[in-house]
């Protein structure tokens, strides 16, 4: 009895190892394969140029348009999700404070909002654009990315401000402050770091996502100068290169696909150091 | 120094708050407002059942069944959950129970980084890796002629892509099942494999199972990653190293050529609206089942 328990124990924690093991292996074999794939077709050519003619047969050019058009998307999708995302984490946790079963509803819908596939976003931000008349453009994509990543914006904040004590409401309450102020001045400061993380926790999202942007945000050759125009996506540029017969095309794709990793990890750096450096700002208990 | 006195700023400040929690409240809604509206010009013609169990996908004659599609996201995103369910059992366990507290710091950036790769890269590492592994090595192996972009395929790039998502809520339960518990337990004698297996699941069974139906609804949603993989021929799958088809990728592929005929862009929009439905189905179920528990 007692050996047999033992030897499914060992059996056991050698599994969990392994998994373990796996998961780590996975993420390293991930980003080497991309890496690896991706440094061949990499040239500057590819980074500072926009497609020239014959591009997608072999010619030379760049995806500089993707490039510029992702970051301007992405840009602008969290920026309006911001303007829109902290005034409501603001709103749960300062004003919404007392009422308990009222806050637990907005976030169970949040929740539900998140886990939306972001293809339905997409088919959903089309019909929004024939309905409002809009053509295929930089707005229209903005708009639908917008939606795709406030709820995760609204919640991470609000993950954040929640921790937010007590005492330091009724301190400035205490000094007379009214309740937006309590917000705008304190509670944003307090979480300064927690922000930092869910902002850039969005754009990260805003940046990698196809299925939502494919519909809306169309694609050009051209760089990005007008909210009217259609805009190109680095996710939508590595989709469609992949897609060509032409190996040279190809393999820009797996270039591509480079970039689009490194500005993921870039970002997903930034917001580890970004999170700890804003910690003087809090006021601790 | 500034426009308005405090009290204005005050009101103008508040209002634009709610204003904002109103347009996320009813997001919901306006979603599936939008979608069932435009999938009226095919509800109108087509009966629910018709479109959900008809095989035949024949846009300009105006036959639209669903089924191949269906039955295809169904295979891909069980299959997935099957891959990365014990997969993320056993590393939540380890992590929480057994490795060391310095072990969880690394992996929690491991899963970040993992949930971060977009789809897109997924895929691109699918068409590297898994794809050729299935044609060279595992068709061959169950004797089977594939060209790689199957059912299989899709299913494995998917159970990775779902990994951390799933990881970090089952991390989550572990953590928030009380010590008492767990040394009350070593304190009657039992070994700590005996703790985790007849105690810590048990109690965060109901946990695990709503981890894993969320992670059910994030890889029925799944498009990109799996548009590039799965192959997208129009059948009804009868192995794994069968090329399929699943309902993102429907409406991913056929965006551009809708216009032309109404029926069909309805057609989209209802697979859209299915999308909708089936993730709002499983996290909402998997929401109540946490609420009954209440241990989550």
């Amino acid at each position: 009895m007692k050996r047999t328990l033992k030897a499914e124990e060992t059996f056991f924690r050698i599994l969990m190892n392994l998994t373990t093991g796996f998961i780590l292996i996975i993420l390293g074999v991930i980003i080497y394969s991309v890496f690896e794939k991706g440094m061949k077709a990499m040239s500057w050519e590819m980074l500072t140029s926009v497609p020239s003619g014959g591009y997608y047969y072999g010619k030379g050019g760049g995806i500089l348009n993707a490039i510029v058009g992702s970051l301007v998307l992405a840009f602008g999708a969290t920026i309006l999700a911001f303007i829109i995302g902290l005034p409501v984490a603001l709103y749960m946790n300062v004003f919404l404070v007392r009422r308990k079963k009222l806050v637990n509803l907005i976030r169970f819908i949040l929740d539900l909002v998140w886990g939306v596939p972001s293809i339905v976003y997409g088919a959903f931000g089309f019909t929004l654009m024939v309905f409002i008349g809009l053509q295929t453009s930089l707005l229209a994509g903005i708009i639908t990315v917008t939606l795709f990543i406030l709820p995760i914006m609204i919640r991470s904040m609000d993950e954040i401000l929640r921790t937010v004590p007590i005492g330091l409401s009724e301190a400035a309450y205490s000094l007379g402050s009214n309740k937006s102020e309590l917000a705008f001045k304190i509670f944003t400061r307090q979480s300064v770091s927690g922000i930092i993380t869910a902002v850039l926790l969005s754009f990260g999202r805003a940046i990698g996502d196809a299925a939502s942007v494919l519909f809306t945000a169309g694609y050009t050759d051209n760089l990005p100068n007008s909210l009217m125009e259609p805009v190109a996506t680095l996710p939508l540029s590595i989709f469609f290169q992949l897609a060509s017969p032409v190996p040279e095309v190809q393999a820009r794709a797996y270039a591509s696909a480079l970039v689009l990793t490194v500005i993921i990890l870039i970002v997903s750096l930034f917001s580890r150091g970004l999170g700890k450096r804003y910690h003087k700002t809090k006021i601790n208990f | 120094m500034y426009l308005l006195n405090r009290q204005q700023r005050h009101v103008v400040n508040s209002s634009w708050m709610l204003f904002s929690l109103l347009i996320i409240g009813f997001l919901p809604f306006i979603l599936f407002g939008g979608l069932y509206f435009k999938s009226f010009l095919l509800l109108k013609t087509h009966t629910l059942k018709d479109l959900i169990f008809l095989h035949s996908w024949h846009p300009s004659r105006g036959e639209f069944g669903f089924y191949p599609f269906i039955l295809g996201s169904i295979w891909v995103t069980l299959l997935a959950i099957l891959i990365s369910t014990p997969i993320c059992l056993l590393t939540a366990i380890n992590v929480t129970q057994y490795a060391k507290k310095r072990f969880l710091r690394v992996m929690h950036p491991v899963i970040d980084i993992l949930a971060g790769i977009p789809s897109v890269v997924y895929g691109v590492w699918g068409i590297l890796v898994i794809v050729p592994f299935i044609s060279r090595y595992l068709g061959p192996w169950f004797g089977v002629q594939t060209m790689g972009y199957s059912i299989l395929a899709a299913a494995l790039v998917l159970s990775v892509m779902i990994i951390p998502f799933i990881l970090n809520i089952m991390i989550e339960i572990f953590r928030t099942i009380p010590t008492e518990l767990k040394e009350a337990t070593l304190s009657l004698g039992a070994t700590k494999w005996q703790m985790v297996k007849h105690v810590l699941l048990r109690k965060a069974l109901p946990g695990i199972i709503a981890s894993v139906g969320f992670g059910l609804a994030r890889a029925f949603g799944e498009t990109m990653a799996v548009l590039m993989v799965v192959g997208n021929v129009i059948k009804v799958p009868h192995s794994v190293f069968d090329p399929g088809y699943t309902l993102p990728a429907l409406i991913a592929n056929n965006y551009g050529e809708v216009l032309s005929i109404p029926q069909y862009d309805s057609a989209l929009m209802f697979a859209a609206l299915l999308l909708l439905a089936v993730s709002l189905f499983f996290n909402l179920l998997m929401h109540f089942f946490i609420a009954r528990y209440n241990k989550y």
